[in-house]
């Protein structure tokens, strides 16, 4: 089956135009001696040095506690970095404006570990929220996001609220929302905590065509065993600290 | 297929606004009370200004020599004021008449022959004429010394006066009212901003702008305090006609003069809207506010 995004864009809204826009070989994401801190608590991450070229794919691993999700918190614009600096999309994150940080979020899809779906909305409508807050109208995007949802696997949950959906077809549901508008980056943070391994894989595979078509994707994860099986290279976050790994298979 | 009939933040549901309609409801009906009381007391303000501009009135106090000399003192102040160039008129009233103005005040007392009354004389000004008063004043009296010129101006001033302060006391139970609706607004704003803490922050990550956030908030607010405000305006009128029907008889300074215009009308209609529109913007700034505290 092929993957539906392609459609969906065509129909969205354009994404807002970034200022400053990357040019073709630059650095998706560049992070420089970042540290970060909640409030006045101690530094989760310390000197945190990396880059990810476009249209790569890394897994994020480490020890649960190492700092994933607050790596990823930064990457999505959650949180400002005490010190060091972020630069997405070649822009430096906390030199921006904040009217002009939606913007580069929308270029960006996030599978949250908790799913964070709107309760009271239906599968469909949540996943339709990604296109709407970027101008698409719901009609317009219905049927490409009913077939993103039946591609998830979810043919028969449309119109579930998440209340009344398993983990798993919460977490396809969280999928579905991060990648219907064709991001330039995808984050995901334990995206196969919830499911089986087959659906796993399913997962796996569908970042890795998505990876294909241009998006370049970061998958924090602490499952060896799903890491084993793609060549992709690793960030190992340890103390703080990121050092990139080769990949497990064919290492 | 269903349509998203459903808004990304449930605000419908939420207990901390459900008091809001209720509220504007009471303010506007105190609003538009105090506003129709200012509008009636301006009205009559105006009456009693145009009423009284361009006259004149003599008062002559009663010649102890008796009444025959009293009507001559009454003819010589006219032969003096016909003479003025600025004067259009000049006319006695009778000792009858004079009487009459007092019965209000002292009942049949008035009528009893051997009380003297002060007997009056209406003066008519020529259109937009200015005389000196001072002067004309001084003729008089040197003329007939028991004749006092009255130009109104000492009992006009006091009236005015009075009627100002029940226009600014309006005008401050309207400033009140609009600052009591505003704050309940942001109080919801909060209680509500605080509730959806969790879908907003969602908004947010999936690149929602702050703008499309806070248009929810202020449409809710806004359809709360428009409901609320009709409500409210709908009483007042209630209240307003029912007033002009238990009180339009009683003469109080020309109050019952004073008819309500399409215009004054139009003043009482836009108090609903104007209650919409300012839960509108105070609903608007305080989502904007709050969220301009995230990155």
């Amino acid at each position: 089956m092929q993957f539906p995004t392609v459609a969906i864009m065509e129909s969205a809204k354009k994404p807002e135009p970034i200022a400053s826009a990357t040019s073709p070989e630059r650095a998706v994401v560049r992070f420089e001696h970042v540290g970060m801190r909640y409030g006045a608590g101690p530094e989760i991450l310390r000197d945190v040095n990396f880059t990810l070229p476009p249209r790569s794919f890394h897994f994020l691993t480490g020890p649960s506690g190492a700092g994933k999700s607050s790596l990823l918190k930064l990457l999505y614009l959650d949180h400002l970095p005490s010190h060091g600096t972020i630069e997405v999309f070649g822009r430096n994150v906390a030199a921006t404006p904040r009217t002009e940080l939606p913007a580069i979020r929308r270029r960006i899809g996030v599978v949250f570990q908790d799913f964070r779906l709107i309760d009271h909305l239906t599968a469909l409508e949540n996943v339709a929220l990604a296109l709407i807050v970027a101008g698409a109208r719901f009609e317009q995007v219905r049927e490409h996001v009913a077939e993103m949802l039946r591609w998830v696997g979810l043919a028969e949950q449309i119109h579930a609220k998440p209340a009344t959906l398993s983990g798993g077809e919460q977490q396809r549901v969280a999928i579905a929302r991060a990648v219907i508008g064709k991001p330039n980056l995808l984050l995901a943070d334990e995206p196969t905590g919830s499911v089986d391994d087959e659906v796993a894989m399913r997962i796996l595979y569908l970042f890795e065509e998505l990876n294909k078509m241009g998006t370049t994707v970061l998958v924090a994860t602490h499952n060896d065993k799903l890491v084993s099986r793609f060549a992709h290279p690793r960030l190992e976050l340890q103390d703080g600290e990121t050092s990139l790994l080769p990949p497990v298979r064919g290492s | 297929m269903a349509t998203k009939e459903t808004a990304d933040l449930p605000l419908r549901h939420d207990a901390a606004s459900r008091f809001v309609p209720y509220l504007i409801a009471v303010m506007v009906y105190l609003s538009a009370l105090a506003l129709a009381g200012a509008m009636v007391i301006g009205g009559a303000v105006g009456g009693w200004t145009s009423g009284l501009r361009g006259t004149l009135t003599v008062h002559i106090l009663p010649n102890p020599a008796g009444n025959a000399a009293t009507e001559k003192d009454i003819a010589a102040v006219l032969a003096l004021l016909r003479a003025e160039k600025d004067v259009a008129s000049a006319k006695a009233l009778d000792e009858a008449a004079s009487r009459a103005l007092l019965k209000p005040w002292l009942g049949s007392t008035a009528a009893a022959p051997g009380l003297p009354v002060p007997r009056l004389i209406d003066v008519t000004l020529k259109s937009g004429a200015q005389p000196d008063i001072d002067a004309l004043s001084a003729r008089l009296r040197k003329a007939v010394p028991r004749a006092e010129l009255d130009d109104h101006r000492r009992w006009l001033g006091r009236l005015l006066t009075f009627a100002g302060s029940l226009e600014t006391i309006a005008l401050l139970v309207l400033v009140l009212a609009a600052a009591a609706a505003a704050l309940a607004v942001i109080f919801a704003a909060r209680a509500s901003l605080a509730v959806h803490k969790r879908a907003i922050e969602i908004l947010h990550l999936i690149g929602a702008h702050d703008t499309y956030i806070a248009v929810q908030f202020q449409r809710r607010a806004f359809m709360q305090a428009t409901m609320g405000g009709v409500i409210g305006l709908g009483a007042a009128i209630v209240s307003l006609l029912a007033m002009g029907k238990l009180f339009g008889g009683v003469e109080l300074f020309g109050l019952s003069q004073v008819r309500f215009g399409p215009l004054n009308w139009l003043a009482l209609a836009l108090l609903a809207p104007g209650a919409g529109l300012l839960a509108l913007v105070s609903a608007r700034l305080t989502v904007l506010r709050s969220l301009a505290r995230r990155i």
